[in-house]
């Protein structure tokens, strides 16, 4: 049970019962950014949104409905979307923008590192239907490089919040914060982990699970497998993972990573995206620097997606629970050899 | 004068006018100056535009160069920002700062970036020189003014071979869409680009009617006669429910005999024997201008 295996840092996370599956629901965390995209236009009025023609599947439907006069429809121009609202964050408002995350800012990129980053414009992209997960749609709407080339624009925030209830969170967090940001989001149904009371600060990366064997670095909805995973090591094998839930990409909290490394010796990054490039490369990046330990990388091995159902596609791309425990064993062996 | 698109003359004196060539002929005394301590740089298209940027510096624009900040100003944005040079110097003569940080141009820890940046240098209102943007930019200024009832215009400059980006085009329907009249979108018809003329390299006629059949109002006018180009302006902004377009025609290299409608002039410096022609070309014009105006 993964109640019995919380320990400190991680019982004040406030988590639901993930180890009952029964108990944990299945929301897409982009119903949680259409919750906090309304909330936060209550907030501040100046918070606007702008969409390329996917206002319900992005979520930012309701956000149209509450706030009529500050929804912007621009149709099927991604680079407009950057560009333009870049132009309205100079007027003072808070432009969120939302696509599919394959299109903003994989269309955009270059608007979005002069117009926006260089330029220092408080604009908040909304990625939507990140990942293979995406599922029918396939490898032309699934982003799986979009962390890799957000991380890498200087001033640019970029979130991958784990479950609907964090992206309400995130959403409401980057409205209060001025900075252009990268919010990253999915389309499936996935576990809801998190509480209302579980905190969340951007760039501050949380703990869900006690663990000195090895840790599981992990973003996303991935986090989820993640914890189980964890759980069944334990369960089947006295393993014991420690689970850190590494929702900010950029800045990352990187004493949270070198001491998650510290003290299990080796590390394991789970995200669905490429591994070039990503979270587990920053990961790596920072632990070359400042503490090296032997590191795994869960995530999509410089392959292309396709069509199917998200948990298919989660399994086939080496992303499942499965792949995630063979990882943490292959690692495991891999420190104790240095040992 | 004398040009197919010259307008009438309307409210501007003669002295005015004067004043206003002299402020043209200090631009691109600044610019040959500027671009000579740089060592790189555009000169032809900022040549061409100096007169367009002195109307917009010394009589079109609301602003205040001690309040680069001025929630009311109009905002002019340089959307192709390679003719940076042409909007440093109008800015420098016009107050934003001293004439002599011109030849600081291009060089290390200089606040004139090569291609402008806001976040360096007061008075700019965007991060420019990737082409295609500024109208995009232009666009979402004009629609957060009239979110919040301002009464601030936005001027975007632009070049023609810039048209051929989808991005512009994406703005111009966008623009429409929300009926813009508070922008004007101001063209350097010099019918050139980097790599030779514009109806060769990607044609852009009949850009005019392009327009219009996007919804905008158009006007065009010669863009070097700086009267004639202040007077279509003025005449722009009189246009309600539409975003408008002025394509000034111009000459690129304008004021510098031997630069003038050369293409090869688009992308690089003068040395300095041809600096030092420049400028004594430029002085024996403002002399004239002098002439004129006694």
């Amino acid at each position: 049970m993964a109640s019995t295996s919380v320990g400190d840092a991680a019982g004040a996370m406030h988590l639901v019962d993930y180890a009952d599956s029964s108990a944990v629901k299945q929301v897409p965390t982009r119903n949680g950014f259409g919750e906090g995209l309304v909330e936060a236009g209550r907030r501040d009025e100046n918070v606007i949104a702008i969409c390329a023609d996917l206002s319900e599947s992005t979520r930012m439907e309701a956000f149209k409905k509450t706030f009529p006069a500050r929804y912007v429809e621009i149709g099927v121009a991604e680079q407009m979307l950057v560009a333009m609202a870049a132009g309205l964050a100079a007027t003072g408002k808070i432009p969120f923008i939302a696509s599919y995350a394959m299109f903003n800012p994989g269309r955009s990129w270059e608007q979005v590192r002069t117009t926006m980053a260089l330029n220092e414009a408080n604009v908040k992209i909304a990625g939507a239907h990140a990942g293979v997960s995406v599922g029918p749609d396939g490898a032309t709407h699934q982003a799986i490089e979009d962390i890799a080339i957000m991380r890498v624009i200087p001033k640019m925030t970029v979130v991958v919040p784990c479950d609907s209830v964090q992206t309400q969170k995130a959403t409401l967090a980057v409205a209060a914060r001025t900075g252009a940001t990268y919010l990253r989001f999915a389309r499936a149904e996935s576990a809801v982990i998190t509480t209302d009371d579980t905190p969340f600060e951007v760039g501050r990366a949380q703990t869900f699970r006690d663990g000195d064997d090895v840790a599981l670095v992990a973003c996303g909805i991935l986090v989820y497998n993640a914890l189980v995973a964890a759980d069944r090591l334990a369960r089947e094998d006295h393993i014991e993972c420690r689970v850190v839930n590494n929702h900010t990409i950029k800045p990352m909290d990187e004493d949270a990573i070198v001491e998650a490394a510290r003290a299990c010796g080796a590390v394991v990054t789970v995200e669905e995206h490429q591994v070039h490039g990503g979270m587990g490369s920053r990961v790596a990046e920072i632990l070359a620097a400042r503490h090296p330990v032997p590191i795994e990388f869960i995530g999509v091995q410089d392959r292309f997606g396709q069509s199917g159902n998200p948990q298919d596609l989660v399994e086939e791309y080496g992303m499942g629970v499965s792949a995630i425990c063979d990882a943490v064993k292959r690692v495991l062996a891999r420190k104790r050899s240095r040992a | 004068m004398g040009r197919r698109y010259s307008a009438r003359m309307a409210s501007l004196s003669p002295e005015r006018l004067n004043e206003l060539r002299l402020h043209a002929n200090d631009v691109r005394q600044g610019i040959i100056r500027s671009l000579l301590a740089a060592g790189s740089g555009h000169s032809g298209g900022s040549l061409d535009m100096a007169d367009v940027f002195a109307a917009m510096y010394f009589q079109l624009l609301r602003h205040d160069p001690r309040k680069p900040d001025w929630p009311d100003r109009d905002r002019l944005l340089l959307s192709c920002g390679h003719i940076a040079p042409v909007r440093y110097s109008a800015m420098a003569y016009a107050g934003y700062f001293p004439v002599e940080e011109l030849l600081t141009l291009r060089h290390f820890g200089t606040r004139l970036q090569g291609h402008p940046e806001r976040v360096s240098l007061p008075g700019l209102e965007t991060t420019s020189g990737p082409l295609g943007e500024g109208l995009a930019q232009g666009t979402g200024m004009a629609l957060g003014a009239k979110m919040d009832r301002a009464s601030w215009r936005v001027y975007v400059v632009t070049s023609d071979g810039e048209h051929q980006c989808g991005l512009h085009w994406e703005a111009m329907m966008t623009a429409a869409k929300f009926k813009l009249d508070n922008l004007t979108c101001i063209v350097d018809r010099n019918f050139i680009q980097i790599d030779g003329g514009t109806e060769n390299v990607m044609p852009l006629e009949p850009l005019a009617d392009k327009y219009r059949a996007f919804n905008w109002e158009v006007f065009e006018c010669d863009g070097n006669d700086i009267g004639a180009f202040i007077e279509t302006v003025e005449r722009a902004k009189q246009v309600e429910g539409k975003p408008q377009v002025v394509i000034a025609h111009t000459v690129l290299g304008k004021g510098v005999s031997y630069m003038e409608g050369d293409y090869l002039w688009h992308g690089k410096p003068p040395k300095p024997d041809e600096a030092a022609l420049a400028m004594r070309e430029l002085q024996s014009a403002r002399e004239l201008i002098g002439a004129q105006g006694g």
